[in-house]
């Protein structure tokens, strides 16, 4: 593959994708076979090109990675500024290095994953639904193109943030995202709830969700922002290759000092807060689960919160570099980081519902990649990322599976009240849908931890490693801490988890929903065994060099590779001692595989020991409920967060927008300014026309009348008697005669003169 | 000679009596004779003048019958629009011809 053949892919990547969107919006959204296999085309062109782009990557071997980490690179003058005769433009384009390549393994391949799986959940080949804008369960969606135009942009926008190499094209493909998380929530726009205090479990229209989410990441991303206008003027420039340069770097502490850096860095990493649910701007997620399967697969799971982590992740060196001479910062990011995976898994806990259980677990999860980069753990937390990104996908996919089966079973028996989502109503689904049994089974095990053979456990090993490592070796207080919360975490994590497989596969079934549901279609069933796949295999590429104390060798590939990216940084940075750690692999301890260990089988035992030793009957409560009385109505009811930001954020905004502004400013100050001022104008007006219509036209028709008057007299000279016309014109004739003669014989002048 | 002002006398009386018959008559006719008169009345004035000022030059003897010519043409003119009057209103009282009244 010559360079310039790989340098053009690397735009064709997200370019694809992109364009399918224009496609399939402009021309082919009444064709909808045709539109999802644009869609197809296109992403799977991504898949084949970025795994080209990554190989090649990973080829070159990780000790030229060490120095030259950027392997493919096109950039493109794209602004210019200041004298820009002399050639200055800023210039944005396409960067791969080896935690691109990685991204690039994994995103259009969960991707493709799901767009193969969105044909088979919008029901393709059903006949036809008639409800536009709301589910139509059994029948195709009327929608189905635009969904997929509105999955080709998001997946072009998440390529695109992946392969740039400047900040800005960052923050583009992040807003995009954000876009398309918006429009793909409130894909079914026209769907609304009755009074959320009737319901089961409490829900709001998709409509709200998505403005909700929407809101809720503007306001991080306003903050990211600021940061990124701040970052250019610490840096001068926003390409990531020149800011995180060791000179760089270097510079950028005398400049803005840490004081400056600290504040950058928390601003951009409020971008993270938001985009990846955490802490406090967590509240979106769980409603975007309103958003249909597909979507809470790909943008909630695999993608787009990925993209928070991603961010941090990519700018690493500075948080490096902050926390080191900040360590406020650290304490802050790892402390978000660690409490939101805690508080999330206890949420997770008491969720009835299939979907919020796994949107818990999501904003858990990222957590633990926050905390993890927040302790400087750069490997662990981009490993825990992508391994994370293989599973969640998987589970969220699976779980639609269960929740189309039971939708099945709900046409079956008629019935539309129950909730198909609701877990309390599944149960038995083992025997039913075995395909999505032992996937969801996979998924759900890989997110627990379960050892050695699956992804999640190596990736959260690392993460454990590395904390108790600097507890250890450094004497961090915050790592234990980190440590002990994230463990915490683990343990509530593997415990919701087997909660979830028992209640909603194991048993008799507690409905006719569920006693009716079958096994969904292939296009649903075969993307859940590719990822099973990887949510296997993951991992096996990041088994420490040294693990269980024996030398394997450089078998740690992740590590090595991804690694490489900053180690030359890291590097330089070490040795100026601007930062605490460079990239190394971590000498092998007990203490963090067996506290690993513990938790994962713990709480797997604890939720295997409560809900699938004897599962649940059909109306039998939840084993928790009456032991944690009023603490499982707390997490059940999400710690109350959205309740307080309604009274402390909302009400007030929308009481001062409605009541203050609208009513009082606008229609009552300005509206009745400007009614007042049209009211002067209009009485000015009044009485000139009143003016007009008495002095002129009045006026004017006086005139008019007098001119009849006097028509009238001498209207009577025209007797039409010629004696009489002939009487005047002599009368006429003699009088002009004296006339005549008075003037020329002087007369005239001498009558004058008499006076 | 006799002073041409008793010319001038005559023509003027004969022009006021025709004058006269044409504010007075009521006939048409009748004002179309007086109308006759004021021209020869006219005729007279300018055969005096021509005599007694200018005898040798043919000027004022071709005005004069001029002016007779013009009058008997009028003359006829005015009957031939008297006879259709009448044909059409019959009546040729100059009173009641008042087609062109305001």
């Amino acid at each position: 593959m010559t360079e310039q053949i790989l340098q053009i892919m690397a735009w064709l990547v997200p370019a694809g994708p992109l364009l399918t969107f224009f496609l399939i919006m402009l021309f082919t959204k009444h064709n909808r076979t045709l539109s999802w296999m644009l869609a197809w085309a296109a992403i799977i062109s991504s898949l084949v090109m970025g795994w080209l782009l990554a190989f090649n990557v990973f080829g070159q071997g990780y000790h030229y990675l060490e120095e030259q980490p950027i392997v493919v690179a096109s950039a493109i003058d794209w602004l210019p500024f200041g004298d820009y005769a002399q050639g200055l433009w800023v210039r944005m384009g396409m960067a791969v290095d080896p935690l691109t390549a990685v991204m690039l393994i994994m995103v259009p391949f969960a991707t493709t994953m799901i767009f193969i799986y969105s044909v088979g959940y919008h029901n393709y080949g059903q006949p036809r639904g008639t409800h536009v804008g709301e589910p139509n369960h059994g029948n195709e969606d009327p929608l189905i193109a635009r969904f997929f135009a509105l999955m080709s942009l998001f997946g072009g926008a998440m390529l695109l943030m992946v392969l740039a190499d400047n900040l800005l094209l960052l923050f583009i493909g992040w807003e995009i995202m954000g876009f398309c998380s918006y429009s793909l929530i409130g894909f079914w726009y026209a769907r609304e709830y009755p009074d959320p205090k009737e319901m089961p479990i409490p829900r709001i229209p998709p409509r709200k969700a998505a403005v909700k989410a929407f809101m809720t990441t503007r306001v991080a991303d306003v903050l990211m922002l600021l940061g990124i206008v701040f970052f250019y003027r610490a840096f001068g420039t926003l390409s990531f290759s020149e800011a995180f340069s060791f000179e760089a770097l270097q510079t950028a502490t005398t400049v803005v000092g840490f004081g400056g850096l600290g504040i950058m860095t928390l601003l951009i990493f409020a971008g993270t807060v938001g985009k990846s649910a955490q802490w406090p701007l967590h509240v979106w997620l769980p409603d975007a689960m309103e958003g249909p399967t597909p979507v809470s697969a790909i943008i909630h799971a695999a993608a787009m919160v990925s993209a928070g982590v991603y961010l941090i992740v990519r700018i690493f060196p500075l948080i490096a570099v902050t926390i080191e001479g900040n360590p406020t910062v650290g304490v802050v990011i790892a402390i978000i980081g660690a409490f939101t995976a805690i508080m999330s898994a206890t949420i997770a806990v008491a969720q009835n519902d299939v979907k919020g259980v796994l949107a818990y677990s999501t904003i858990s999860q990222l957590g633990f990649m926050v905390a993890a980069i927040g302790i400087g753990a750069y490997v662990a937390a981009a490993f825990h990322l992508i391994t994370h990104a293989f599973f969640k996908a998987l589970l969220f996919l699976a779980s639609g599976s269960v929740i189309h089966g039971m939708e099945h079973g709900a046409l079956h028996v008629h019935d539309h009240h129950t909730d198909p989502q609701d877990m309390r109503h599944m149960g038995g689904l083992r025997q039913k849908m075995p395909r999505t049994f032992w996937t969801f089974l996979i998924g759900g095990m890989a997110l627990s931890g379960l050892p050695f053979i699956t992804a999640g456990f190596w990736s959260k090993d690392e993460i454990f490693a590395d904390a108790w490592y600097q507890w250890v070796h450094d004497g961090k207080g915050l790592a234990l801490l980190v440590f002990i919360m994230l463990a915490a975490a683990a343990l509530l994590t593997a415990f919701y988890t087997m909660r979830q497989i028992s209640l909603t596969f194991l048993g008799k079934p507690r409905s006719a929903l569920a006693a009716h549901a079958h096994e969904s279609n292939n296009y649903m069933t075969l993307p859940l065994i590719g990822l099973a796949v990887f949510a296997v295999a993951a991992g096996w590429f990041g088994i420490p060099d040294n693990f269980l104390g024996v030398e394997w060798g450089k078998i740690n590939l992740f590590h090595h590779y991804v690694g490489a990216t900053i180690y030359a940084v890291m590097a330089d940075l070490y040795a100026a001692k601007l930062v605490a750690h460079k990239i190394f692999t971590l000498p092998f301890s007990w203490i963090p595989l067996l506290t690993s260990l513990t938790v994962a089988l713990g709480g797997l035992f604890l939720g295997w020991w409560v809900y699938g030793r004897n599962p649940l009957q059909q109306g039998q409560p939840d084993p928790l409920k009456a032991p944690l009385g009023p603490v499982h109505t707390f997490l059940e009811r999400k710690w109350y967060w959205d309740e307080l930001y309604q009274k402390v954020f909302i009400g007030p905004t929308v009481y001062l927008s409605e009541k203050i502004v609208y009513e009082f400013v606008d229609r009552g100050l300005i509206d009745g300014l400007l009614h007042l001022i049209a009211r002067v104008f209009y009485t000015i007006g009044y009485y000139m026309r009143r003016f007009e219509e008495v002095v002129i036209s009045d006026g004017v028709d006086w005139i008019k009348d007098q001119f009849f008057v006097m028509a009238r007299e001498f209207r009577q000279l025209q007797t039409g008697k010629i004696q009489e016309y002939t009487l005047v014109s002599m009368l006429f004739a003699v009088a002009l005669a004296a006339l005549v003669l008075l003037i020329n014989y002087g007369w005239f002048a001498r009558l004058l003169s008499s006076f | 000679m006799i002073p041409l002002s008793w010319y001038l006398l005559v023509a003027a009386a004969l022009f006021c009596i025709g004058l006269y018959g044409l504010f007075v008559r009521r006939n048409a006719v009748a004002i179309l004779m007086s109308v006759e008169l004021l021209l020869n009345a006219v005729n007279i004035n300018l055969i005096a003048f021509w005599r007694y000022n200018a005898p040798d030059r043919s000027v004022g003897l071709a005005w004069a019958v001029f002016v007779l010519t013009v009058a008997a043409a009028e003359a006829a003119v005015g009957l031939a629009l008297i006879i259709s009057v009448y044909r059409n209103r019959d009546s040729v009282v100059a009173e009641e011809l008042d087609l062109l009244k305001n």
